[in-house]
């Protein structure tokens, strides 16, 4: 590997007084107050309409910030999921499946417009249900999932120059399975392009986080989408079984664990489904001796602690080369010192509440094995909430590839750090992984960024950035991370038959 | 003058470069369409499988770097291989039972089949990847690239065409191939792995084996290495090979055996067929001083 030249040592001088306030003084709650207009109870949205479940049951959504009690949510069994497939068939057979794509995308444009026009309200009601800092949910979630639906909008009538030399038709109904991390834009990555190229919907968003899906219906109503292209059943793995191996489901796209994902790939062996799998991920964070390390830093950061690291596409592998590799972590420490862990509906929050005490007990006997095979830890040492679901930011050091905490997806605020010499071990060592789905790389040079995305084994590689995403820009995993992509021309395509 | 006897060949596997027998020996006796003993075909094993895979995992990192205008030419000169044989081709074809004019319409169409994807290996990426307009300072595009190793499995339907349109779609992306050639004709693929030793195709880019399909998918449907599963089954050998594809998220690209399938149709060649074996990576390349 060309040797980047090695800057001469500045003259030591003592290290810049800093101050250290410690929690000698206690930051102001900065609460958003905006209203969620959320509902004591939701039913199915089915047909346009909202429908109580055909057991009657209903099961209750928690804040996982505080553990408060939001509201009953209408458990959907196969009866349910019945109904709203025969529904979505009977609009793609209808009135949806006729309709120029002119006025389909017209549909698409109004619920992007009426997303953006109760945007505050939809981002409280995520936070609260699922957990994710407000400044997130304000300035990313929400608006990006706008976007998706501005973009995919203006594709449904210029499907004809998705697929050169050949005409596309949608599949007819769509099956989709969506997680807890992302639950608005989630939502919105799977009806967006699903009705751009034609299809019908039925939707069902993970158990913990149904509010905002359900609103959505409202959106819908107020959109006058004809009844029965979207249908969203809310419920747990048992109604996302229903969902994903209905007869009438002509293509499934399921977001979520590579376990489920083979669960679902296993259950629809015998059917001719098209399918899309959007999997886990354990995605290597590449820092090189000439990146701009502060700026790296904040990479870092925004790569492990957006979302509380409940991004299937985290960094959570931080490859540094060794020459920096002390710098790194002692800045990264620094940093992780300051960030905010609390209330999530508090306006100064960097991390909210971990998604579910489930999840939380998942990260917990993770990281536990992490202490058990020897990693070095550090943990913010901030106070925590004494109600609701909260995790430290946690660093390992001193971590080995065998390591579970190198293999598993952790989908929680928890770092592993490794090193390298060369490029090449740099190449090895992210890519030493079942999985595929992203990776970033941090250096000053333009062609090794080139050169390091030509190497790594990924669907989607951050070159001084991570974490972005857009409508246009495709997003999906090699190897076990999945297949089909999500967003720009190629994940559309995923969504069309060619004819 | 004395009647001579001829040399008969003994046909053999071309896996890694090299022509193989199975390592287990066994062979399946292959009759013309008239009964008569024509010659022992391998019969091969998973253990032939996994060294074809070896010998794909092996070849497959310099193929994918190779240019497409490299990969075009080398499809265009195997397509020269095959020309120039076609008379030997057309006859392995009709030893199963063809009509001489339709096993050299198989030929040709074969033959016009590789110089089409030759024409694609320096374009699909042009088609399939783009720059994408993307709302902050990056430069965003996304390209293709290979996915590996593709397990083909042919059909006994057009057993030469067919594979052919499986191996070349897959190759021209940059894939290396394990290929199952036809159970009941498979000394077409004999012949064409004949074809490929001398088509400048580094060995073990393309792999074919023969042998039975009940002995063969099971190990193709699970082999970790093999990264997508491309060919034609029936229903049962569907599920058999999806329910092992999900065991390492493998993609499966299976057309129904039960369908009728026109492998000389313009539709069943072209850059989508290509699309099915690749993967798209999108790279945000930052825009700044």
């Amino acid at each position: 590997m060309p040797k980047t030249p090695v800057k001469k040592s500045a003259p030591r001088r003592a290290s810049a007084r800093e101050l250290v306030f410690g929690d000698l003084w206690e930051f102001d709650p900065a609460p958003e107050t905006a209203d969620p207009k959320l509902k004591k109870r939701y039913d199915l949205f089915i047909g346009g309409e909202f429908v109580a479940p055909k057991s009657g049951k209903y099961f209750p959504t928690i804040s996982p910030g505080n553990e408060a009690k939001l509201a009953d949510i209408a458990l959907a069994g196969a009866a349910d999921v019945d109904a709203a497939f025969q529904s979505a068939q009977k609009a793609f057979d209808g009135a949806w499946g006729k309709m120029a794509g002119s006025e389909r995308g017209k549909y698409i444009y109004r619920i992007a417009r009426l997303l953006q026009d109760r945007a505050r309200e939809f981002a409280v009601a995520e936070t609260m249900d699922g957990g994710k800092p407000i400044k997130e949910s304000r300035d990313f979630d929400v608006p990006m999932a706008a976007a998706h639906f501005f973009y995919h909008a203006g594709w449904a009538d210029k499907l004809d120059c998705l697929a050169p030399g050949r005409r596309v038709a949608p599949h007819g109904v769509v099956g989709q399975v969506i997680p807890w991390n992302f639950p608005l834009l989630m939502l919105a990555w799977k009806i967006a392009p699903a009705l751009a190229a034609g299809n019908t919907v039925v939707l069902k968003p993970a158990e913990t986080t149904s509010t905002t899906a359900l609103k959505f219906g409202e959106i819908l109503q107020e959109a006058g989408l004809p009844p029965g292209v979207v249908n969203i059943v809310a419920g747990a793995g048992e109604t996302g079984a229903a969902v994903m191996t209905h007869p009438l489901a002509a293509k499934v796209a399921f977001t979520g664990s590579t376990e489920v994902g083979k669960i679902i790939m296993r259950s629809l062996a015998g059917t001719d489904k098209k399918m899309t799998m959007e999997l886990g991920g354990k995605a290597a964070n590449i820092i090189f001796d000439d990146a701009p390390l502060d700026q790296a830093v904040e990479g870092i950061v925004n790569g492990i602690f957006f979302n509380q690291g409940h991004v299937c596409c985290a960094g959570s592998r931080l490859l540094v080369q060794e020459s920096v590799a002390a710098t790194v972590l002692a800045k990264l420490k620094r940093r992780i010192a300051v960030l905010r862990v609390g209330d999530p509906l508090d306006k100064n929050t960097d991390l909210g509440a971990i998604n579910s005490r489930e999840q939380l007990d998942r990260i917990t006997a993770l990281v536990q094995s992490g202490v058990d095979e020897g990693a070095e830890m550090f943990q913010h040492a901030c106070k925590l909430p004494a109600k609701g679901f909260y995790f430290r930011p946690t660093v390992f050091s001193g971590v080995t590839q065998s390591h579970r905490i190198a293999r598993e997806e952790i989908f929680g605020p928890v770092l592993s750090v490794l090193t390298f010499r060369t490029v090449e071990e740099a190449i090895e060592k992210a890519n030493n992984t079942a999985f595929g789905l992203s990776a970033g790389v941090w250096t000053d040079k333009g062609s090794r960024i080139l050169k390091m995305s030509t190497e790594l084994k990924a669907g989607v590689v951050w070159a001084n950035t991570f974490n972005k995403f857009d409508p246009a820009s495709p997003f999906g995993g090699y190897k076990e991370s999945g297949f089909g992509r999500e967003g720009g021309r190629q994940g559309l395509l995923d969504y069309c038959k060619l004819i | 003058m004395a009647s001579r006897l001829p040399i008969t060949k003994t046909p053999k596997c071309y896996v890694g470069g090299a022509f193989i027998r199975s390592e287990s020996g066994r062979v399946t006796a292959l009759h013309d369409a008239h009964g008569n003993f024509f010659a022992n075909i391998p019969q091969c094993t998973r253990k032939d499988l996994r060294n074809a895979v070896e010998a794909a995992a092996k070849a497959g990192l310099g193929w994918a770097k190779r240019s497409g205008y490299n990969r075009g030419q080398i499809l265009y000169r195997l397509a020269e291989m095959i020309e120039a044989r076609s008379a030997e081709m057309a006859e392995a074809i009709a030893l199963g039972g063809a009509s001489d004019a339709a096993a050299a319409k198989e030929v040709s169409a074969s033959i016009d089949r590789l110089i089409h994807y030759a024409g694609w290996a320096d374009k699909f990426a042009q088609v399939l990847g783009s720059v994408n307009p993307v709302s902050s300072p990056h430069f965003n595009f996304t390209v293709t690239e290979p996915m590996g190793i593709i397990g083909v499995i042919a059909p006994d339907e057009a057993p030469l065409l067919a594979l052919v349109s499986l191996i070349a779609s897959a190759i021209t992306g940059g894939n290396s191939v394990v290929a199952l050639a036809s159970q009941s004709q498979p000394y077409p693929a004999i012949v064409l792995g004949e074809m490929l030793a001398t088509s400048d195709l580094p060995g073990g880019v393309v792999n074919i084996l023969t042998g039975q399909r009940s002995e063969m998918l099971p190990t193709f449907a699970t082999h970790e290495h093999i990264r997508a599963l491309s060919g034609v089954a029936n229903a049962d050998e569907r599920k058999q090979l999806k329910l092992g594809a999900a065991e390492s998220v493998k993609r499966t690209r299976l057309q129904k055996s039960e369908d009728a399938h026109d492998w000389f149709a313009d539709s069943a060649q072209g850059v989508h067929e290509i699309r099915e074996l690749i993967e798209f990576k999108t790279t945000w390349h930052p825009i700044g001083a």
